[in-house]
């Protein structure tokens, strides 16, 4: 399935095709694109993290943060159902806990509609089904001008706004 | 109240177009009935069995006159002339067209209301005691909190797909009228030694297949942390709540699972990790929530006590209506009014719209315009002059809003049932209605005392009957209507406690009879000024399954 | 040999639809009666309008083509009690 990807003017790229996930137990490609299973990753990090083209993809229960330092350049966190909300708090802990600075990437069953909760949770590529109107999706990321609460993104909440010198870690 | 300024607005605003937008793409067949229902219930829209159910909020049930009037424009315009109040402090619209809600939100929106999250697997309308700001006990106002969580939790991008629903209630006074510990998260507002203010935090209480009551997750926390220890807490459960069935999904489970000590290490951890005590809503921020909550200019005025006693002497009806339904204000001469919504043989919770823009009239008039919902399905007119009681009291009568019952017997709680929902095993209203027809008579509301009673027309509790000192409980039996009785429930903190079965299913004129048997039963061997739950509580629910067994 | 009818939600307003000869009617009294099997096919086939009727699905009916159960036959006749009534009759 196309992947898009958010450039830094909060546009959609064309769709360019996704990295394959490799099963659980499979064993890795001897080159990319591939994406690998947490697991996987973590028992060989020290050949696979000299690989571009190799990242890691997410289950809904994996530990985001066994990750640790020595981050890969592409993390895909695959949401099996979109009413399945931890792949919401697995990028936050990417984004803020590990400082993950790649392509955070959701994939499996992405809604447009989600496009707003994904890009604030720190997602900046998107895994679309066939035939998305990607004019919708673009429209969905950039619906909510105003945010209440701090999280992955740049926005500003509004209490900063609010108080512009009384900023704190936090709102 | 909470003014809302150009950023709220904007939210709203954009809210509604975003919604609307959904709603077209839903029409033409762009979105799935399986994709568009989370987004549906994500802002308080249900497909019934009759219709569509829209659930607007009602912010902590602090409501203005404008907005009522608003509400009642909703009812009349799009809707069947009359509206329902529900046990989370918020309104339901019962028959509204789904090609009408944007224009619904829309008219909402210009009236600072909004749909948002009150349904779905989301953070819920947050709740609180309706008498905030002016009860007599009241240690710190939970109101500026509520509106400081309220938006904090609105459209929060982690928090959209939790296991399952989330809902929080605050009680700052002594008498806990909030119900903390039947909450996901509830929070008592305490001040500590050195007299900060800060929350008793409890979590995993809650009703339905498994209540529970809530576990301490914190002795003593600053108010101001209280946002950073929510998403710590929230975090927690979103990524371990359990997802693989929607009967186990809520927070109080997965308390139950890993402990309340591996909870409590999992989120202090958390919380820590992101910045612990750091983490502080702006003194600048709450100061200026707090501000739209500071107390009204109160006239100096004595208590009109000669008068009340005067007017008490002259009309049987005012006096039983001062007995039940005011509540001492914490300021000198002013009273807290509760306009009951459970009239003889009425529905509870139900209102019409012509009502709601009569009261709405009545606030301006005699509350400075302000109006609270409570979770028994009451409104209230929290800051009446003692002196214009009467004068309330006879507006009241008009409108057939009169009804002195506050905190009896017949101030039934009740879901809507199986007349309109489709989750239930029985009706709820038909047998409110008989209860409030049998225990009607002033002097039996007035022997009885203090009772809650609450109906539920199924297992997911939405009439809270675990809690109730008297509750039913809908069930199918064999494809016909039954209910079970339970006894002995208390939502206060102090005693939080779970109503326990007396028996068997019955039929519903059983299920009444045996409400008269349980009120029988209490007046027989109460001692003292005790009250039912307090009676219950000294001699247990076996006296109680006797009598009612022996009678059938 | 049970019956059935088929009924679903309109999608614009919500209202209770009955499977009619010409497609879907708010009256009870124009529902086909289905055999089990027929009715399945029905339920099947009316996912092909998800834009006119949402969440359609079979309901036992006596002879009379009334359902059995309360639930379903509130469902038809709407709520036994008043919309408002705020007023002991």
């Amino acid at each position: 399935m196309p992947l898009v990807k958010l450039t830094s003017t909060g546009a959609l790229s064309a769709p360019v095709a996704d990295w394959p996930l490799l099963a659980e137990d499979a064993d890795v490609p001897p080159s990319g694109p591939v994406l690998v299973p947490l697991a996987t990753w973590l028992a060989g990090r020290e050949t696979l993290k000299n690989r571009p083209d190799t990242g890691v993809w997410l289950a809904a229960g994996d530990d985001a943060t066994a990750l640790g330092a020595d981050l890969p350049a592409v993390v895909a966190v695959r949401f099996a159902a979109f009413t399945d909300g931890r792949g919401y708090s697995q990028a936050r802990l990417l984004r803020e806990r590990l400082g993950f600075a790649g392509e955070l990437r959701a994939v499996g069953d992405v809604l447009i509609d989600q496009a707003r909760f994904l890009g604030r949770s720190g997602f900046d590529a998107f895994q679309v089904a066939e035939g998305t109107d990607l004019v919708h999706f673009e429209a969905a990321l950039g619906r909510f001008s105003v945010v209440y609460q701090s999280a992955a993104d740049r926005a500003t909440p509004v209490i900063a706004l609010r108080h512009p010198l009384h900023r704190s870690a936090a709102e | 109240m909470y003014q809302y300024d150009t950023f709220d607005h904007q939210l709203l605003a954009d809210r509604v177009a975003e919604f609307s937008d959904q709603v077209d793409r839903r029409l033409s067949g762009a979105l799935t009935e399986d994709q568009f229902r989370p987004l549906r219930l994500m802002n308080g829209l249900y497909l019934e069995m009759h219709a569509y159910m829209l659930r607007v909020a009602i912010p902590y049930g602090v409501l203005s006159s404008r907005q009522l009037r608003g509400l009642a424009a909703v009812a009349r315009t799009w809707d069947k002339g009359y509206g329902h109040f529900t046990t989370r402090q918020n309104i339901q619209f019962n028959w509204p067209r789904l090609t009408d809600v944007p224009q619904i939100l829309q008219a909402l929106a210009d009236v600072e209301m909004h749909a948002i999250q009150t349904s779905g697997a989301c953070i819920r309308n947050v709740t609180i005691d309706p008498f905030a700001g002016v009860a007599g006990d009241e240690i710190a106002d939970p109101r500026p909190w509520a509106e400081i969580i309220r938006q904090w939790s609105t459209l929060h991008p982690e928090f959209a797909f939790l296991p399952r629903k989330f809902k929080i209630a605050i009680s700052g006074a002594i008498e806990d009228r909030a119900a903390v510990r039947f909450h996901d998260i509830g929070l008592r507002v305490i001040r500590n030694d050195a007299g900060d203010l800060g929350f008793r935090v409890w979590v995993g209480g809650g009703l339905g297949r498994t209540p529970r009551v809530a576990r301490e997750l914190r002795e003593f926390l600053p108010a101001a942390q209280i946002l950073g220890y929510l998403e710590a807490a929230l975090r927690v459960y979103n990524l371990h709540g359990r997802r693989d069935n929607k009967y186990k999904a809520r927070i109080k489970i997965l308390v139950d699972e890993i402990g309340i000590e591996a909870y409590r290490d999992q989120v202090e951890a958390e919380w820590h990790a992101a910045g612990g005590p750091t983490l502080e809503v702006p003194e600048a921020e709450i100061a200026r929530v707090a501000d739209f909550f500071a107390a009204p200019d109160y006239a100096n005025l004595p208590d009109a006590t000669v008068e009340l006693a005067r007017w008490r002497a002259a009309d049987s009806g005012f006096d039983a209506w001062a007995t039940h339904n005011i509540l001492t204000h914490r300021a000198p001469g002013y009273a807290a009014v509760t306009i009951s919504l459970k009239p003889v043989g009425g529905i509870p919770g139900d209102i019409t719209a012509d009502q709601m823009e009569a009261v709405a009239d009545l606030a301006d008039r005699y509350s400075l315009g302000e109006l609270r919902a409570t979770k028994e399905q009451n409104l209230v007119l929290p800051n009446v002059r003692q002196d214009q009681l009467h004068a309330l009291w006879s507006a009241l009568r008009s409108l057939d809003l009169e009804t002195a019952n506050k905190g009896r017997i017949t101030d039934i709680i009740s879901c809507p049932g199986q007349d309109y929902c489709s989750l239930a095993n029985a009706r709820s209203i038909p047998v409110a209605q008989e209860i409030s027809r049998r225990f009607a008579d002033r002097r039996r509301l007035d022997t009885l005392g203090p009772i809650t009673l609450n109906v539920s027309g199924c297992i997911n509790a939405c009439g809270h009957h675990h809690v109730g000192n008297i509750g039913l409980l809908g069930v199918d039996k064999r494809g016909a209507e039954a209910y079970q009785l339970v006894l002995g429930g208390d939502a206060g903190e102090a005693d939080a406690s779970v109503a326990q079965i007396t028996g068997r299913a019955m039929t519903a004129e059983e299920a009444v009879d045996a409400v008269e048997v349980a009120a029988a039963v209490y007046l027989d061997r109460r001692q003292d000024a005790e009250t039912f739950i307090q009676t219950f509580r000294r001699i247990g629910v076996t006296p109680f399954k006797e009598a009612i067994d022996a009678a059938r | 040999m049970t019956k059935q009818i088929v009924t679903a939600s309109r999608l614009a307003d919500g209202r209770v639809l009955f499977r009619a000869p010409e497609g879907w009617s708010t009256d009870i009294r124009d529902a086909l009666m289905f055999t089990p099997d027929e009715a399945a096919a029905a339920v099947a086939r009316a996912q092909g309008e998800p834009t006119r009727v949402v969440g359609a699905y079979a309901v036992d009916v006596d002879d009379a083509g009334l359902p059995l159960l309360g639930r379903e036959r509130i469902r038809v006749f709407g709520p036994t009690v008043a919309p408002y009534s705020q007023v002991e009759a």
